[in-house]
């Protein structure tokens, strides 16, 4: 880490010793492979180009979940948030989604946001998949708390896995109540929710190195859909 | 019974659409009119098909709505619904209207805006064509129906679940060529089937049925214009003849039939739709049929006569219902892919065989299209509605 002012480093939050995430391939329905990684600091700008656009796409919440992401990734890069993590979806170097999270304590984790670039092949349900188990198996804690901020999501987790409420904790995104995934219901849900492979070949491993954007009309595209059926 | 041509053919993407339910009738309307060349030709009258406006977006007469959107007064104007089958049954309506004389040109348009409610919503509104009171109120859905449809073809016939993904890959590989489908994205056998990762990409939805087993829901209007055949020589242009209507009903309940596992209403509905049109099943070309779930291709693709029974997932073995195969079925994508915006499905199978009789369905064109067949399935098979469309020489 380079040399901060002492004035830098009162306005950083302390942080824990996290482990690396294991990155992983996993087939998706066209066929192709999608390597899951973390995402570093210096990696940020690139996906906050990606998120950029979807800030006005009111469809399923993008617009929300893009803005408070867009936040979370810059006090990320920027050290204004404890113990954050990001990791990404990669189909051919391109981005194909990412998610984030932290970790509130050595026992406790807490789930942000999952975005999808590349829609209809469950890109989304891998990629929240891949935080728990980073928070379950690699962080080795006891429980992540969740919310969703849109009705995909909400079918995604709470009725999916599904989620315990723990509405007497206010979320930290808005202070929702928050739903709860505990160590037993991830194991309960790992075989048919949480997939892909290891060690990832190097090759694949290579073509994920560099962070490539889809084209911004076609990400607006895939999240928005038509805006206007074609005749 | 005097002669029936389609003279034109449109429609708009399926898919989620922001438009509202009359602009996208509008829209497929007016590029039907648009493909016909009508010029200055007035239509005498406008049938419009749809399932749950009344239900999902609040509004009915949709006749009426569209002539005036379409400025068409004071044409004759009404509404079709009848479950699922409702586009193909709208159509048989406007073919009514110039076989009988009564009309000269008719619009038929199909549209459903269907994505505007969630999910659950829209499953459950889908499901209220089931029987009320020992079907509905139990909690049959369409998708379990179906699945309880697949076990039984699966136990008797021996198909399997990778016959079910061969519909899917195949339509998905079609739909990925129109440039109308809801989903435009292939899929693969290991993806969808064999892959570890395939559990979470496929989940189950009813069994045996999986995601990828299961058409999605779309939003979606389509167009036919029909034309007496005074009219149609006016126009000139390729000329689409409808040669056979079938429709043949069965018992509301499913539990209710002698052999659950035969979809006699297809049966009926294309024997009489083959008679009328002087064909055999054998004659056929292409044919557009109602994979709402991947087993229904393959169970209609038998009742309709062209695989013996229990033998349609044999002919998918074989290659044979691929684009490049010996009898083309779903080039557009089927409802698999190309999506299932439930009132406009009937007239979407009708408007992709048009173009594929005329020779311009571009990327995914069945070589030398002469006669094509249509199935639109409604209910659980209780009503159903086949089509026989035959090329002529202008």
């Amino acid at each position: 880490m380079a040399q901060i002012s002492e004035l830098e480093a009162s306005l950083r939050p302390p942080a824990m010793e996290m482990p690396p995430y294991p990155p992983k391939v996993i087939t998706l329905a066209s066929g192709e492979e999608m390597v899951v990684r973390q995402v570093e600091r210096d990696e940020v700008p690139t996906l906050l180009e990606a998120i950029y656009p979807l800030l006005w796409v009111e469809r399923d919440f993008y617009d929300i979940v893009g803005a408070r992401l867009f936040g979370e990734l810059l006090a990320y890069k920027r050290y204004r948030v404890k113990d954050e993590y990001v990791l990404a979806g990669l189909i051919d170097g391109v981005l194909a989604g990412m998610v984030n999270g932290r970790l509130v304590d050595e026992k406790t984790g807490m789930s942000y946001h999952t975005l999808t670039i590349r829609r209809g092949l469950r890109v989304g349900s891998h990629l929240f998949a891949a935080k728990m188990e980073y928070h379950i198996e690699h962080c080795a804690q006891e429980e992540v708390l969740i919310v969703a901020e849109s009705p995909i999501g909400f079918r995604r987790w709470m009725i999916e896995y599904p989620l315990e409420k723990r509405f007497e904790v206010q979320h930290e995104l808005g202070g929702v109540p928050s739903w709860v995934l505990p160590k037993e219901t991830y194991y309960n849900a790992k075989p048919r929710l949480v997939s892909g492979r290891r060690p990832v070949p190097e090759e694949l491993l290579q073509s994920a190195e560099t962070i490539t954007l889809p084209a911004e009309e076609l990400v607006v595209r895939q999240v928005a859909g038509e805006k206007e059926g074609n005749a | 019974m005097k002669p029936v041509y389609i003279a034109g053919a449109g429609m708009t993407r399926f898919g989620r659409s922001e438009w509202s339910l009359i602009k996208l009738a509008s829209v497929a309307s007016l590029a039907a009119i648009h493909h016909a060349k009508l010029g200055d030709v007035p239509i005498d009258s406008v049938v419009v098909a749809n399932m749950g406006a009344a239900r999902v977006n609040k509004q009915t007469a949709l006749g009426s709505a569209l002539v005036d959107q379409l400025a068409l007064y004071p044409a004759m104007a009404e509404a079709v619904e009848n479950g699922p089958a409702s586009g193909a049954s709208a159509f048989k309506v406007g073919c009514q209207a110039i076989a009988s004389g009564m009309a000269d040109v008719v619009l038929v348009t199909g549209v459903e805006r269907m994505r505007v409610v969630n999910g659950l919503e829209g499953t459950d509104f889908v499901a209220s064509l089931s029987h009320p009171e020992v079907e509905y109120i139990y909690g049959v859905t369409l998708p379990s129906l179906a699945g309880m449809f697949t076990r039984m073809v699966m136990d008797r016939f021996g198909v399997e679940r990778k016959h079910l993904a061969m519909v899917a890959i195949k339509n998905h590989e079609n739909g990925a060529k129109n440039p109308y489908a809801h989903i435009q994205q292939t899929v693969t056998m290991e993806g969808i089937l064999t892959a570890p990762e395939a559990v979470v990409n496929n989940p189950p939805i009813a069994e045996p049925l999986h995601l990828f087993d299961c058409c999605p829901v779309s939003d979606g209007a389509a167009s036919v214009v029909l034309v007496s055949q005074a009219v149609a020589e006016k126009l000139g242009g390729p000329r689409v003849r409808v040669a056979g209507i079938g429709q043949a009903t069965d018992t509301h309940a499913v539990h209710e039939r002698e052999d659950p596992t035969d979809l006699k209403a297809v049966r009926l509905a294309s024997e009489k739709a083959f008679s009328m049109a002087g064909k055999a099943p054998g004659d056929v070309d292409v044919a557009e049929l109602h994979d709402a779930f991947t087993i229904l291709e393959i169970a209609e693709s038998e009742a309709a006569g062209f695989f013996p029974r229990g033998e349609g997932h044999l002919a998918l073995d074989r290659g044979e219902t691929k684009l490049d195969g010996t009898l083309p079925i779903n080039p557009s994508g089927g409802l698999k892919a190309k999506g299932h915006p439930v009132g406009a499905t009937g007239v979407a199978h009708l408007v992709e065989l048009t173009w594929q009789l005329r020779g311009e369905a571009d990327a995914r064109q069945v070589k030398d299209a002469k006669v094509a067949y249509a199935c639109n399935f409604g209910g659980f098979g209780n009503n159903v509605v086949a089509t026989v469309l035959e090329r002529e020489a202008a």
